[in-house]
């Protein structure tokens, strides 16, 4: 999801592990946490900082489909909230990446990786918002189905992932719940136009919402391994059914039809049967050939590369004014 | 020399008159910067009344491996809670 395809490394049975993998494996399975300092297999760090990284990626990504519609939100309350919003966003990304540093990476090392192509962040921040419905449908859809992904993952076995999770989905039900409240504003009180504005980012973003969840389980090969490690709770199909069954009221209660005509309640198993998204489409995004990838790594890295100037400033400072310091306690010693 | 930002812990007091508590940490070139970015990073929902920032080079912390010479030994010291004694009821509240 917000980490879609994450390559775990190293899946092993019982009997081929070490006695230390072993009594690794065990605490896990107590439920106890991992913390920093706290031996664990070289795969279950790795793999952690692959998931981990993409996560914060996909948070500071996340903020430029939206960040283009700040200077164009339709009033100033809206402005305000999804400023607050954007900000909120930059939040979780910091607190990833202050997760992902425990396990022994820079920052600096995640963001060059990031603009040098050799971490991914999510698909869905690779569609443009071209209209105000799009900003009610990212809050709705996308962070309804990131919340969806980091509620389970509150219970991770990685002590700091694991808070900065909590942190994050305490935040998270403002950002779905405003993205509603335009929807209701532009479905329920707004003109035959603004209705059919919210139709039609409903036509464009369901199937993108659905490809968050990753791959279908039949294709998914990394995830017995993160989830025997606990940093993976549900799997990408169980999320995505439940995604699905609890969104459909809400798009009903909005008007909105879903573009599914395959999607219909089965009683026997007690949710909705759906189509599944384009795969091959999911896959071209994630190899970076979707709509947007090249102007969000642009954006991106012309962020900070400008700047690099302001960074690096700051630092002399803060040097120089310490060297002072020290001068000055010196001489009055 | 690396432009870098070192790495900051932040530790936050609440409304309640309750101890500093660990709430993550955050880069920042200074001390006073650490402060401005912890104040928008860790209190956006008005979550403490005060700020502690320590660089995070500047903490020693026990390691793993001591956690049996060092938290064993109060195990065996159950007298150390009240509920060790018993107390007659006739005595009253104690
Ligand atoms: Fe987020
Ligand atoms: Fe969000
Ligand atoms: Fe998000």
């Amino acid at each position: 999801m917000y980490a879609q395809m994450v390559k775990a490394e190293g899946a092993k049975a019982r009997e081929e592990m070490s006695e230390q993998e072993r009594a690794f494996q065990d605490r896990i399975d107590r439920g106890e946490k991992i913390e920093p300092k706290d031996w664990m297999p070289e795969g279950y760090r790795k793999t952690l900082i692959r998931q981990i990284g993409q996560h914060a990626h996909s948070e500071i990504v996340g903020q430029l489909p939206e960040g283009n519609w700040i200077t164009r939100a339709p009033t100033l309350e809206r402005k305000a909230i999804l400023l607050a919003k954007v900000q909120d966003e930059a939040g979780h990304g910091l607190y990833l990446y202050s997760a992902a540093e425990t396990l022994g990476v820079s920052r600096d090392e995640l963001l060059a990786a990031l603009h040098g192509g050799r971490m991914k962040y999510s698909s869905i921040f690779n569609y443009p918002t071209l209209t105000w419905a799009d900003i009610g449908m990212v809050g709705w859809l996308v962070d309804g189905a990131a919340i969806m992904n980091q509620v389970q993952l509150q219970k991770t076995s990685y002590g700091p992932y694991s808070r900065a999770m909590i942190r994050i989905c305490k935040e998270e039900s403002f950002h779905q719940r405003q993205g509603y409240d335009i929807l209701m504003k532009m479905c329920l009180q707004g003109t035959p136009e603004q209705k059919a504005m919210a139709q039609d980012a409903m036509n464009r973003f369901w199937y993108p919402a659905l490809m968050m969840f990753g791959p279908p389980d039949r294709d998914s090969v990394h995830s017995a391994q993160s989830m025997q490690w606990k940093i993976k709770i549900n799997t990408n199909d169980e999320l995505r059914q439940k995604f699905v069954d609890q969104t459909v009221p809400q798009a009903e209660y909005l008007g909105l039809t879903i573009p599914d005509p395959k999607l219909k309640w089965n009683d026997a198993k007690g949710g909705y049967d759906f189509s599944e998204p384009d795969w091959t489409e999911f896959f071209e995004v994630i190899a970076g050939n979707g709509p947007c990838n090249t102007e969000r790594m642009e954006a991106r890295i012309t962020a900070w590369e400008d700047g690099a100037w302001f960074r690096k400033g700051l630092m002399a400072h803060a040097r120089k004014r310490d060297a002072r310091r020290a001068a000055a306690r010196l001489a009055a010693e | 020399m690396s432009s870098e930002w070192p790495l900051w812990e932040v530790f936050i007091r609440g409304q309640h008159g309750l101890h500093h508590r660990h709430v993550g940490s955050l880069h920042a070139p200074d001390a006073e910067m650490a402060i401005c970015n912890a104040r928008d990073v860790y209190t956006r929902r008005n979550e403490g009344v005060s700020i502690w920032v320590v660089k995070s080079s500047d903490i020693t912390a026990s390691s793993p491996s001591e956690k049996g010479p060092l938290f064993e030994p109060s195990n065996a010291k159950v007298y150390r809670h009240p509920t060790f004694f018993e107390i007659p009821s006739e005595v009253g509240h104690m």
